[in-house]
Formats: structure tokens, C-alpha cells, sequence
């Protein structure tokens, strides 16, 4: 079943230290569903904060655009797409945050679609902690298609 | 609907997306969205939405690269509202 997946996380345009998807649990024409887990050894923590590491809420933002937004879009696009020719950006972030995650958690992003039209995604995603509760909410929303090569 | 109405009702829409340095004033017939408009390609898709529910009609992927100036919006929306 997860297996099915991998051709998405191999097309991803990310690597370390910013790839935010470790896991995708389900996606369809509607909508992604994917995991992550935030390494304590991230360098972002020895800066946010100082002595108090918490996850930056652009992070977080990010991790939900990355499984929700990019991983529906290039499931979207389908599978014969050159990763080459994808162009991508986000186009705007409208978030809300309610719970802090800290270092070594593990998130569950759901994003549903709201509309893939003229190369233009625009989704809602919700993140989840570990004990189901609601990370942060918003609206995302980004460019993805295929350059005319 | 009269074209004086309808093009109202398309600067409406082109208002809410214009960048602030641009004024609503600055909204012509011949105005390119995107060069002399500083409307960028996401927020382009934005507008060609909006035309789609305030005039009820379904513009296409042509539609959309055909759409470069404030008077191109408008032959595409006489066209689409003609075919209907």
C-alpha cells in the first residue's frame, strides 16, 4: 500500500536539511495525508529558542506545505512527469497556530483541496500532534506545473 | 448586460488584487494585468476564478494565455457570455 507512494517522495524537489515528509499515509484526488518527525538534532533549535527549542512555526508551515501541498500536487501532475520540468512556489500562507511542537515529535498533516486550477493549488491543511490534537490550520497555496519544454 | 456594467464589474474584481503600489486609477482598457499591473501568476488565476462565478461562465487554459491586458478580459467574457 505505502509502496505505492514512493514514486511522490522521489520526485519531491527537496533533500536534508530541508525535507519535511517522511511518510505518506494516503492521497487522493482531494487531498494528502502524510507524516513527519522532527529530529532534536535540527539545527534550527539551537536558535529557536535560545535554551527552549521549539519547532518555528515557519517549519511547520513548511512541513504542511510540503505533504499537503507538493505531495497532492505532483500526485495531481501524475506520474510521467519529468521532475526537471516542475516548477514550483507557494504563493500564499494564511496559518494559525495552537500547540508548540517540540523536538522529536511526530506530526500527522491532512490537507483537502480547495482547487488545482490554471497550475494554481490552493489547500486547507491541518496539522495533528501525536495526541490528535490540532497543531495549526491555514490555508496554503502555490504554483505547481509542468514548464512548456 | 451593458459593457460599461460589465466592465465594472471586471475592475472590481481586478481591484482586490492589485499590489499596493499600483492604484485602482491606474486600472485602463489596454493595462497588461501582469506588466503594467504588477499581477502576478498566482493571483492572475485568482482573478480568472472570480470572473468565472461573477459572470457565470468557465474560462479555459487558452482563455488564460489569451487574457494579457484588461481588454483581452473582456473580449474573453463577451465571448463566453455570447456562447451561452
Amino acid at each position: 500500500m505505502k509502496e505505492s507512494y514512493n514514486w511522490i517522495l522521489k520526485q519531491l524537489p527537496y533533500s536534508e536539511p530541508f525535507l519535511f515528509v517522511e511518510e505518506i499515509l494516503n492521497i487522493t484526488n482531494k487531498g494528502a495525508e502524510g507524516y513527519y518527525t522532527f529530529s532534536p538534532d535540527t539545527d534550527f533549535y539551537k536558535g529557536h529558542f535560545k535554551n527552549n527549542p521549539v519547532t518555528p512555526g515557519v517549519i511547520l508551515t513548511e512541513c504542511c506545505a510540503q505533504i499537503g501541498l507538493v505531495c497532492l500536487g505532483i500526485y495531481l501532475l501524475g506520474q510521467k512527469t519529468e521532475l526537471e520540468n516542475v516548477r514550483i512556489g507557494m504563493s500564499s500562507s494564511q496559518m494559525e497556530f495552537l500547540q508548540p511542537v517540540f523536538p522529536g515529535e511526530r506530526v500527522k498533516v491532512v490537507s483537502e483541496l480547495v482547487y488545482f486550477r490554471f497550475q494554481k493549488l490552493k489547500c486547507e491543511v491541518k496539522m495533528y500532534n501525536e495526541d490528535d490534537k490540532l497543531v495549526c490550520k491555514g490555508v496554503l497555496a502555490g504554483m505547481i506545473g509542468v514548464a512548456n519544454a | 448586460m451593458l459593457k460599461e456594467e460589465k466592465y465594472q464589474k471586471l475592475k472590481e474584481i481586478i481591484k482586490i488584487y492589485l499590489p499596493e503600489d499600483v492604484a485602482v486609477t491606474d486600472i485602463k482598457q489596454d493595462s497588461h494585468l501582469m506588466n503594467n499591473l504588477n499581477i502576478n501568476s498566482a493571483n492572475l488565476v485568482d482573478i480568472v476564478l472570480d470572473v468565472e462565478d461573477a459572470f457565470d461562465i468557465r474560462l479555459e487554459n487558452e482563455d488564460m494565455d489569451q487574457m494579457q491586458t484588461v481588454n483581452d478580459a473582456m473580449v474573453i467574457i463577451d465571448a463566453k457570455l455570447s456562447e451561452k
